[in-house]
């Protein structure tokens, strides 16, 4: 064996504690290695031609790179082993970085012996290191993209039109999420719906998306580049393909349900198209609602529709889909209503929150835009608008900022200003988070020029007293207790996780954080992948945000996607485990051991496999096989017995 | 109003001890059929009294006895018990107020699973040493070693109207009513001490409570609610001289007062009192007074018990002609 060892200084981060010199003069006697050298940066251009050129000069078969964590500089490393010759395989990362000059900052002494016995430890590993060459997986071209708010109608639109298929599946009837609720968007006040509408037409008729509304997720098995999907599409009891979408049968409906769409606000026919604007525009019966199912009486829209469309007898169907390359865009709910005892939200009527804000002011909502509020339609002369209810609250809530409040509680006080403009909009707030470009001049407007009266500090309590909501608070720069007899309370609650979040992350087997937004690879340089391969995070699904960091995070994630599908083929570690065959008695504890489904048994052969590219080389079935039959390439038991000898012997 | 001795005086000058005769005799003095089926199945409780309610608020306790017993409850006294500690040390490194408390509650534990309280400050007091010695090791280990016990917080402790609610169950009480009270409006005031801090206490919402709201609707009562009703009322900030106290209190009665309550009721004899006296001066102000009373007085009231239990007496608004006017208490005479 002829080794090669290379000794990084990284300025001061090594070299500032660890005797470089030494650990070099140490490490050229250590058996196998031809020659040690340092530099002050390895991962440099000069760096990496100085390995090059040693490894020509000594004819080395391996490599071993003493610098920081694998994680950094693995692949650089490797691929510049490579390019002079060597396997890449027979390349090991000894981390005296962040695993000794580091944490031994006091000790330099014992750094520096650490150091030397990590390089060993590398050295041996080396030694047993087979040359290895990548597999390669092959990559099906197509995308899942889960919910169609504005993040997944973003990330979907972006593929198709780079010429892939995308399959966009949204458990709602209809497209738009969140954002087809809004009235007006900060900060230039324009209509949500008009800028919205665009995408929904174009995601409805574009060619290369495959739209399934009404749907969700079952059941996700495969690996990066060759997903294969289950997908349920929820029994509608209307025949889409022969609707036309005339509305017929919702004018005739004699029974009503509570509307999601209007939060709430109204009730809707039992069948029903949530907005006028909705795509697609079809109708779905809720059966909780719905005469014929509660009761077996009604049939009214099905003698009504012209065209036969509603079958009460449909069933939940079951798809299948094979996509390479996965985009979670489940977006948001908004803290429940039964957190906030204080305020009687959910028991006072007038008392809401601003997504309803949102559907009072808008054109097609309950009041065709005019701010009537909920209990008896009065205009309101008086409102009180609290942010952070749950947000920045360890007690009662959540300890993280939800981002968008300050600015949409600003634009509600506003568009109530334009609409009312002898009422007075009162905001109680903690700190104005006003960053973004025009954002803080939105601001400023509200205050200077419109009269909303911004108040600093919280609210204690909201109580009914007759015809008026008390809202006892506190203006904190003044330190005087706030007393308003108000019409209306606005409410911005905190965002939280889409229900279900939890479970899809279970499916997708990857991670959430703890209050279950789903977790990015690396906060600052990996903010759209999530930690498994080929899944990717966009807008409100990762963490409270809105429209353009949304649609700018949407993009990025469709960017990464088509990064993907750029290439024929994918390259996997090779260093995976491996099977002996003749010693595998097929007993399956390593099948157990498998946290990625990648052990199974050959039941006819009576031997466990390996399905190489699901396997993450993690070596747990290679710790768990009771007879050694399962090897971890590279990573062998000699291996790991001569590096801890190095270490300790 | 510038002293409420028994309120405060230290109770650890001598011991009380639970006079066995004296409460065989107030269960003896229950109406045969009281509490209907629950006699059935008896549940038996240790029970600790504080000291106020064998001075200040001898009403509230005689008349939660002899509830209890007419549900098929019995509460029995712990020998030898002492002060609760009146007030929880806020101070990590004093470990040595909780001695009184976890001396009480390793004694109860010898008698039972639960330990039930009626006065809202020895609840929060006991509650909250018990949550000390459940979950700090460290502060468990020096008050055991100074009260030689080897107490580790697996005592539940139970508020009456808990008992009240899981125990015996709202409908089965409203079941139990003799006398409805007729849709009296009854303001129900928390105060601080039941509620709060809500992850030890886990007693209620702190921020919108209901059971004594559930509690009135079950004897027949209209629950008045209104935005004071977990407000401070003043606290013992009552003994200095001053308004400082009876303004808090004054805002408390005036929230019920103005949304129609004829009544307030309390499970606290610190609030009891505030609510009470702070309608001294006020009384020529707004012209009428809302009395304020035990929760439990209204109960044995409404489970047609011997007016010898209400112990009403010392109140600056009497309910006395209150109840009289619904027809809940006899004449004067008999009262």
């Amino acid at each position: 064996m002829r080794t090669g060892v290379f000794v990084c200084w990284c300025g001061l981060n090594i070299g500032g504690v660890v005797d470089v010199p030494r650990v070099v003069e140490e490490i050229s006697h250590y058996p196998g290695v031809a020659r040690a050298v340092d530099y002050r940066y390895m991962c440099s251009d000069p760096g990496q031609q100085l390995i090059k050129d040693v490894i020509r000069e000594e004819r080395l078969d391996s490599v071993v790179i003493a610098a920081c964590s694998p994680g950094m500089h693995e692949a650089t490393f490797q691929s510049v082993a490579a390019s002079a010759g060597v396997n890449p395989y027979r390349c090991e990362i000894a981390n005296i970085r962040e695993q000794c000059s580091w944490p031994h900052q006091n000790e330099p002494g014992e750094a520096t012996r650490k150091a030397i016995e990590l390089i060993q430890a590398a050295i041996e590993k080396v030694r047993g290191d087979e040359a290895l060459s990548a597999l390669s997986i092959p990559v099906t071209r197509r995308a899942l993209i889960i919910g169609a708010g504005i993040a997944g109608m973003q990330a979907a639109l972006d593929i198709a039109e780079a010429g892939h298929e995308v399959v966009l599946v949204e458990r709602l009837p209809h497209i738009g999420g969140h954002m087809a609720q809004l009235s007006e968007t900060f900060p230039t006040l324009d209509c949500s719906q008009c800028i919205l509408t665009p995408k929904t037409s174009e995601v409805g008729r574009h060619p290369r998306i495959k739209l399934l509304t009404n749907s969700e997720v079952e059941s996700i098995s495969g690996y990066v580049g060759n997903f294969t999907v289950r997908i349920r599409r929820k029994a509608t009891y209307v025949n889409w393909d022969l609707c036309t979408g005339c509305g017929l049968c919702t004018e005739k409906c004699p029974s009503r349900a509570s509307s999601t769409f209007e939060r709430g606000l109204v009730k809707e026919p039992a069948i029903s198209i949530a907005f006028p604007q909705a795509v697609p525009h079809k109708p779905v019966i809720s059966a909780e609602a719905c005469g014929h199912f509660t009761k077996g009486k009604c049939g009214v829209c099905e003698k009504v529709c012209p065209v036969g469309a509603i079958d009460y007898q449909q069933q939940d169907a079951l798809f299948e889909e094979k996509v390479g390359a996965i985009v979670v865009a489940t977006g948001y709910d908004l803290h429940p209503k039964a957190k906030v005892g204080e305020y009687g939200y959910g028991v006072y009527p007038d008392v809401i929150d601003g997504l309803e804000f949102e559907r009072l002011n808008s054109a097609s909502g309950p009041t065709q835009g005019q701010i009537r509020r909920p209990s008896d339609g009065k205009v309101p002369k008086e409102v009180v608008f609290i942010q952070c209810v749950g947000s920045r609250d360890q007690e009662n809530g959540y300890p993280y900022c939800s981002k968008i409040c300050c600015m949409y509680t600003a634009k509600h006080a506003r568009l109530y200003k334009h609409k009312v403009s002898d009422g007075q909009p009162y905001v109680f707030y903690m700190d104005i988070r006003a960053g973004g470009k025009g954002y803080e001049e939105f601001v400023q407007h509200a205050t200077e020029e419109e009269g909303v009266l911004y108040l600093r500090g919280r609210v204690a309590r909201v109580f009914q007293d007759g015809d008026a909501l008390v809202v006892f608070g506190v203006d904190t720069l003044s330190g005087k207790k706030v007393e308003i007899r108000a019409d209306m309370v606005v409410l911005a609650t905190a965002i939280v996780p889409a229900s279900g979040a939890k479970e899809l992350a279970r499916v997708l087997k990857t991670a959430t954080d703890q209050y279950g937004f789903f977790s990015e690879a690396h906060p600052k340089l990996r903010p759209v992948e999530s930690l498994t391969r080929g899944i990717y995070i966009a807008g409100c699904a990762q963490a409270p945000k809105d429209i353009p960091d949304t649609v700018t995070q949407a993009g990025s994630a469709a960017a990464k996607v088509l990064a993907l599908f750029s290439a024929e083929r994918l390259s996997h570690s090779p260093a995976v485990a491996a099977v002996d065959e003749e010693l595998c008695s097929g007993c399956g504890v390593c099948v157990e051991a498998c946290a990625y489904d990648a052990r199974t048994l050959d039941t006819r052969r009576r031997v466990a496999v390996v399905n190489d590219v699901l396997c993450e080389g993690c070596g747990a079935c290679a710790v768990a096989c009771p007879n050694g039959a399962t090897r971890q390439k590279n990573a062998s038991r000699s291996q790991v017995f001569s590096m801890i000898d190095a270490v300790v012997g | 109003m510038n002293s409420c001795p028994e309120l405060l005086r230290p109770c650890w000058q001598g011991f009380f001890r639970a006079d066995e005769d004296e409460w065989r005799g107030v269960t003896a003095s229950l109406p045969p059929d009281g509490g209907q089926g629950l006699r059935e199945r008896r549940m038996r409780y240790p029970y600790f009294p504080g000291c106020t309610l064998r001075a200040k608020a001898r009403g509230f306790e005689s008349s939660a006895l002899a509830s209890a017993g007419a549900l098929g409850v019995q509460l029995d006294e712990l020998p030898n018990w002492q002060c609760c500690g009146a007030t929880f040390p806020l101070q990590a490194d004093n470990s040595f107020s909780l001695v009184s408390p976890a001396r009480t509650l390793a004694s109860a534990r010898k008698m039972g699973e639960r330990l039930v309280t009626l006065c809202s400050a020895c609840y929060n007091v006991l509650k909250r040493t018990n949550h000390v010695m459940r979950t700090d090791a460290d502060r468990r280990d020096k008050v055991n070693a100074f009260i030689e016990e080897d107490y580790r917080g697996d005592l539940e402790v139970v508020h009456f109207l808990e008992v009240l609610r899981d125990d015996i169950g709202f409908d089965a009480l409203a079941r139990s009513v003799k006398v409805p009270l007729g849709g009296l409006a009854a303001a129900p005031y928390y105060g601080c001490l039941l509620l709060r801090p809500a992850d030890e206490l886990a007693f209620d919402d702190p921020e919108a409570p209901h059971i004594l709201e559930d509690f009135l609707s079950a004897l027949g009562c209209r629950a008045v609610d209104h935005p004071y009703k977990i407000e401070c009322c003043g606290s013992y900030v009552a003994l200095e001289p001053g308004d400082l106290a009876s303004g808090p209190s004054r805002m408390v009665v005036e929230s019920a007062r103005t949304r129609g309550a004829q009544v307030i009721i309390t499970s606290c004899p610190l609030c009891q009192y505030n609510l009470d006296i702070s309608q001294q001066g006020a009384r020529g102000h707004s012209g009428v007074g809302v009395p304020v009373v035990y929760f439990t007085q209204l109960l044995a009231i409404a489970l047609g018990l011997s007016e010898d239990v209400l112990g009403f007496e010392g109140h600056v608004i009497s309910p006395g002609p209150l109840l009289r006017s619904i027809g809940a208490m006899g004449s004067e005479a008999t009262a």
